[in-house]
């Protein structure tokens, strides 16, 4: 950052304020206002009589600011921030595609947006209009026929699903303990097995990457309420024993569970309720372009087999003659929300299947399946590759070799491709892989995106082997450089005080 | 790196007794693993310990790992200083990083447990 | 295909690049009695113009509430949102993001978080908020899973003038037997203190409470939280955040938890979501809280930078002793609210809620004298209150959908016992023309 100093001998300037560190509470001044409230049409009140003596003593210290100051507050922020707008986003696991700008114009209209969950059903006949037809998609394209738009993520959608297998048992007088779960899996997997009170049983991998059969088949018994996969799995490979698993799961009357994470990369080529999955939660931020918004909203769908559906839990959307009605199913497990689902994002992701169709979706994932074993076609001889097979939308990288030669870990490397504006990888992740790289190109990437995405990284990775204290210190051209997160936790600050701020 | 007059278990806890009470603390090895400690989760004064069983957790920025006992007994006394230092535990693992004293019901586990040099094999067998 | 920039000729290159004759071999891991060997039976794609004018066509079905009076609230309301709001909320760099797991390209989203934190916290009068949650009832739910960890104990105490979905929301939740939620029912539209009293012991972790409550009322705050806290419990309040400009937060009360719904700061109803569930507690009790949080740090230059923190409480890392599955969190509609707290300040704020408040006071007294109406409730309201219509509560609101209204909420639709009540909510956009225009049309019934 360079500075000149004025003749005057003041304080140096810089020649370009930093975009962030300034907090909104520090712009303007005590006088500063952006909006008002109108001005009062009706008798004014006392409100600490009205009130009944709970009215507010000391005002909150909110921010003192005009239009202009949270224009340009905000407008810096952005500048500091990379969205799949910006660059490149590989992000495995994560199927950062491009968000159609189309979209975002269909939740802000009107009738979409300035809607109340609790009119009657007559007057928002298009919105369960819409929400019906996103049910009966996600049924075709899942290969399962009963829908729940209501859970608002997916980890949310994972614990719908379980939840409703529990009932299903329960109502069979079945009481059942444990939930397999592969030792790839997720986090959310067995957090969510936990907080249904199941127990986590865990499956080791085999060699070719997918689930170990002998120990999946040694684990089954009666006491087995579920297995949790994700298929394709968190190293990006079709399970080719899909099959069999599945079979295995039900000879013992227990129920599998698909992660639907991955669903970028078999829409139209396979559907889980045809490998014989019973449940899974798909992720509408993912595969269907919903924008990931810095972390949310979301929406986890799931959708079932007839035999789960009347524990599904309630209000979804059915037919009624020529128009729509919110039901709920006849043993349903309840709500687990409020109101009836992100609809707003709903919204979205029925915009973007009614834009591409069934053959679009089918192209997607096949285009994504392609531009991922591409990339590996560029890169598996510098950074070996987790499973010498076919990938499917995503493949695994082991920085592992490259930090026994040079002491550069995948940390490094993801920091510095920051410097190349690429966002990096999934890192660390799945925990099976040793300095793991996980790559999700989408279909949403051009062919120079990708080669120039694989040329970086073989330069990273010459980086390493001829300068390594280069990339132990990136990035270097990012807003902001490492960050010191021990001492986030140590002198932890998690919010602004007006008593903390020096006079 | 693994000081001859202690004593190391499996889980990577060392202990150094004086009479029957056993100070306990993590290896050179553990700390190094952890990376930074931010956070040491310790029970108190008079909670009893069973052998194998976890007492508490050490947290670094991205990992969290749980504390085992190496011995049985009544707790007489814990390291209140690792509350605004954890750092202790990276810095000086065997001295003031030290995090909880036992009085140890059965001397014989003590002698059951691994001097230095089958430390140090041990973990050269792991890597 | 406009989401696919790969060119067929690209796509020939890159096959041949990876050593294959058509993209079907790539997927032949797939059994042949998985793969699906008909297309999806899905409706055709459509160009842009064409979708344009279905999606209008579409929302032109549903009465919004630019074409109708809306007295509707319940969680849910339909507040003025400045456009700076939106212009900030559109920008793609914050849409477009990922959760802030790299924070050196991500300071917009980190930074924007912890504002929307520090907001929260003075509002509420906590000294932690999380980055907020999924929704209200999901962000109660959390908090009684919270106090059970916090105490370890396994019993909760819930108000049944609590919102009904949200109280549902927790029962789901704990139907495997993790917590036992004993429900007390509302006397007389507030929580039944003595009740309460009645139920509590040492195996209750909370006691969990509204305010306002989901009739509109409001409750005294410091008796039940001192009930709760005799008790070795903590206490739960479930709070308004439009309101917290105007009432005194619930931390003054002795509150442990405090949650809400955060719609109402910033973002559209939207049909009920996506929502803003907002978590607040003690630092204290930070370890046990669910939820991401953003915390302030520096950087190797020496750079005020923001990480997310406390990461070793979440899933990713604890896996199945995690505080919670949750992962996402709303991020684009807290930051919404951020934007929203900074256009109308804490003076905006309360102009607003006193707005409100003195309109829905105006609205109830003029509803009463029609003698359609009648009072139930002794207890204060604040921008929200629920009268009993002293004819078939269905048919009004036909009639007065018929006139440009939507008459409240049909609070016999959750439970018998309110068969009968209608509640109302009142917001800074109905002018006295409309709030005249209403009582004069329901009178003339």
């Amino acid at each position: 950052m360079s500075t000149f100093s004025t003749a005057g001998g003041s304080a140096e300037i810089p020649m370009q304020e930093s975009l962030t560190g300034t907090l909104i509470f520090e712009r303007g001044a005590a006088e500063s206002r952006c909006v008002e409230a109108p001005p009062l049409d009706v008798p004014t009140i006392s409100l600490d009589g009205v009130l009944g003596g709970r009215a507010r003593t000391a005002p909150p210290a909110l921010p003192h600011v005009t239009e202009v100051d949270i224009a340009r507050h905000y407008e810096q922020l952005a500048r500091a921030n990379f969205g799949v707008d910006s660059g490149f986003y590989p992000l495995g696991s994560c199927t950062m595609k491009y968000n159609p700008k189309i979209d975002e114009q269909a939740c802000r209209l009107p009738g979409f947006a300035r809607i109340h969950p609790y009119q009657p059903e007559e007057t928002v006949q298009g919105a369960l209009e819409l929400m019906w037809g996103l049910q009966e998609a996600l049924a075709e394209v899942a290969g399962l026929p009963a829908v729940t738009l209501q859970p608002a993520a997916g980890a949310h959608g994972e614990l719908t699903a379980l939840l409703t297998i529990r009932a299903f048992h329960t109502a069979n007088g079945d009481a059942r303990t444990k939930v397999l779960v592969p030792d790839s899996a997720h986090g959310t997997n067995p957090a969510t097995v936990a907080m249904c009170g199941y127990k986590v049983v865990q499956i080791p991998s085999d060699e070719r990457g997918g689930v170990d059969l002998e120990a999946l088949r040694a684990a089954l018994d009666t006491d087995v309420a579920a297995l949790m996969l994700t298929n394709p799995n968190t190293v990006g490979l079709f399970d080719e024993n899909i099959l069999e698993i599945t079979g295995a799961v039900h000879a013992v009357g227990a129920l599998a569970y698909c992660d639907g994470a991955n669903l970028n990369a078999i829409m139209g080529k396979s559907r889980p309720g045809d490998m014989g999955f019973d449940a899974m939660h798909i992720n509408l931020h993912k595969t269907f372009a919903t924008p990931h918004g810095g972390g949310g909203p979301g929406a986890g769908p799931v959708a079932v087999t007839e035999a789960l559906a009347p524990y599904l839990p309630g209000p979804l959307v059915t037919r009624e003659g020529e128009g729509f009605t919110l039901g709920t199913p006849a043993r349903s497990i309840g709500r687990v929300r409020s109101f009836v689902g992100n609809f707003g994002v709903l919204v979205r992701a029925y915009t973007y299947i009614r834009a591409v169709g069934g053959e679009g979706l089918r192209e997607i994932s096949e285009q994504a399946v392609l531009s991922a074993n591409y990339l590996k076609a560029l890169l598996e001889d510098v950074w070996p590759v987790a499973y010498d097979r076919t990938c499917m939308h995503e493949f695994v990288m082991s920085g592992g070799p490259l930090r026994k030669a040079t002491g550069v870990r995948t940390l490094d490397v993801a920091k510095r491709l920051l410097d190349y504006g690429i966002h990096p990888p999934t890192v660390y992740f799945p925990l099976i892989v040793e300095e793991a790289l996980m790559v999700e190109p989408t279909e949403t990437e051009s062919k120079a995106i990708l080669d120039r995405f694989a040329a970086v990284l073989r330069r990273i990775a010459d980086e390493a082997r001829t300068d390594p204290d280069l990339l132990h210190g990136a990035p270097y051209t990012t807003p902001v450089r490492r960050l010191d997160e021990a001492a986030a936790v140590k002198n932890a600050d998690l919010a602004w005080r007006p008593e903390d701020v020096e006079a | 790196m693994y000081p001859k007059e202690l004593k190391y278990d499996r889980e990577h806890e060392w202990v150094r007794m004086d009479g029957d009470v056993a100070t306990i603390g993590i290896s050179d090895f553990a700390q190094d693993q952890l990376g930074e400690v931010v956070y040491v989760d310790l029970p108190s004064v008079g909670d009893v310990v069973s052998t194998g069983e976890s007492f508490g957790e050490v947290e670094s920025v991205k990992s969290v790992s749980e504390l085992f006992s190496p011995v049985s007994g009544e707790i007489v006394e814990v390291n209140s200083e690792l509350d605004d230092a954890p750092e202790l535990v990276n810095n000086d693992s065997y001295g003031d990083g030290w995090m909880i004293k036992v009085k140890v019901d059965n001397l014989s586990e003590v002698d059951a447990l691994m001097d230095a040099d089958s430390y140090e094999a041990y973990l050269a067998e792991e890597a | 295909m406009r989401f696919i920039p790969v060119t067929c000729e690209e796509q020939v290159e890159m096959l041949a690049r990876i050593g294959v004759q058509s993209v079907d071999e790539l997927f032949s891991d797939i059994p042949e009695d998985a793969r699906l060997a008909r297309p999806l039976s899905l409706p055709e794609p459509m160009t842009e113009i064409a979708l344009a004018a279905h999606l209008e066509s579409l929302a032109g079905r549903d009465l919004d509430g630019g074409r109708v009076v809306s007295f509707l609230g319940a969680g849910i309301y339909d507040h003025y949102v400045p456009a700076i709001v939106d212009a900030v909320v559109s920008k793609p760099a914050f849409f477009t993001a990922y959760t802030p797991y790299q924070p050196e390209v991500s300071q917009g989203t980190l930074q924007a978080v912890y504002e929307f934190q520090s907001m929260i916290c003075q509002l509420t009068g906590m000294e932690v908020s999380n980055a907020s949650m999924y929704d209200g009832a999901t962000a109660f739910t959390e908090a009684a899973l919270m106090a059970a960890r916090v105490t370890k104990r396994d019993k909760v105490v819930v108000s049944g003038a609590v919102h009904p979905e949200w109280r549902e929301t927790l029962a789901t939740y704990v139907e495997s037997g993790t917590l036992e939620v004993v429900e007390v029912p509302a006397a007389d539209g507030v929580t039944d203190a003595a009740a309460v009293a009645g139920m509590l012991d040492g195996r209750t972790a909370a006691v969990l409470v509204s305010s306002p409550t989901f009739y509109g009322t409001l409750e005294d705050l410091g008796a039940l939280g001192a009930l709760a806290h005799e008790a070795g419990a903590l206490f739960v309040v479930a709070t308004d955040p439009v309101l917290l400009g105007v009432l005194e937060p619930p931390a003054a009360y002795g509150a442990d938890i405090v949650v809400g719904e955060g719609q109402g700061l910033g973002n559209a109803a939207s049909y009920g979501g996506p929502g803003l569930g907002l978590f607040a507690c003690r630092k204290e009790h930070i370890r046990q809280m669910p939820g991401r949080v953003a915390g302030k740090t520096v950087d190797v230059d020496g750079r005020t930078g923001f990480v997310l923190t406390f990461s070793t409480r979440e899933q990713h890392i604890r896996r199945e002793k995690a505080t919670s599955n949750i992962c996402s969190n709303h991020a684009l509609n807290a930051l919404a609210a951020g934007v929203y707290l900074a256009a109308v300040g804490a003076e905006g704020l309360a102009g607003i809620g006193e707005a409100c408040i003195a309109k829905a006071h105006y609205l109830e007294a003029a509803l009463v004298r029609t003698g359609r109406f009648e009072r139930v409730f002794a207890a204060p309201f604040a921008r929200e209150f629920a009268l009993r219509w002293t004819g078939d509560v269905a048919a009004m609101q036909r009639h007065m959908l018929a006139r440009g209204f939507l008459a409240g909420v049909d609070l016999g639709r959750f439970a018998a016992a309110d068969d009968g009540l209608v509640l109302f909510a009142v917001t800074e956009r109905h002018t006295r023309e409309v709030l005249d225009r209403f009582v004069e049309e329901v009178s003339a019934l």
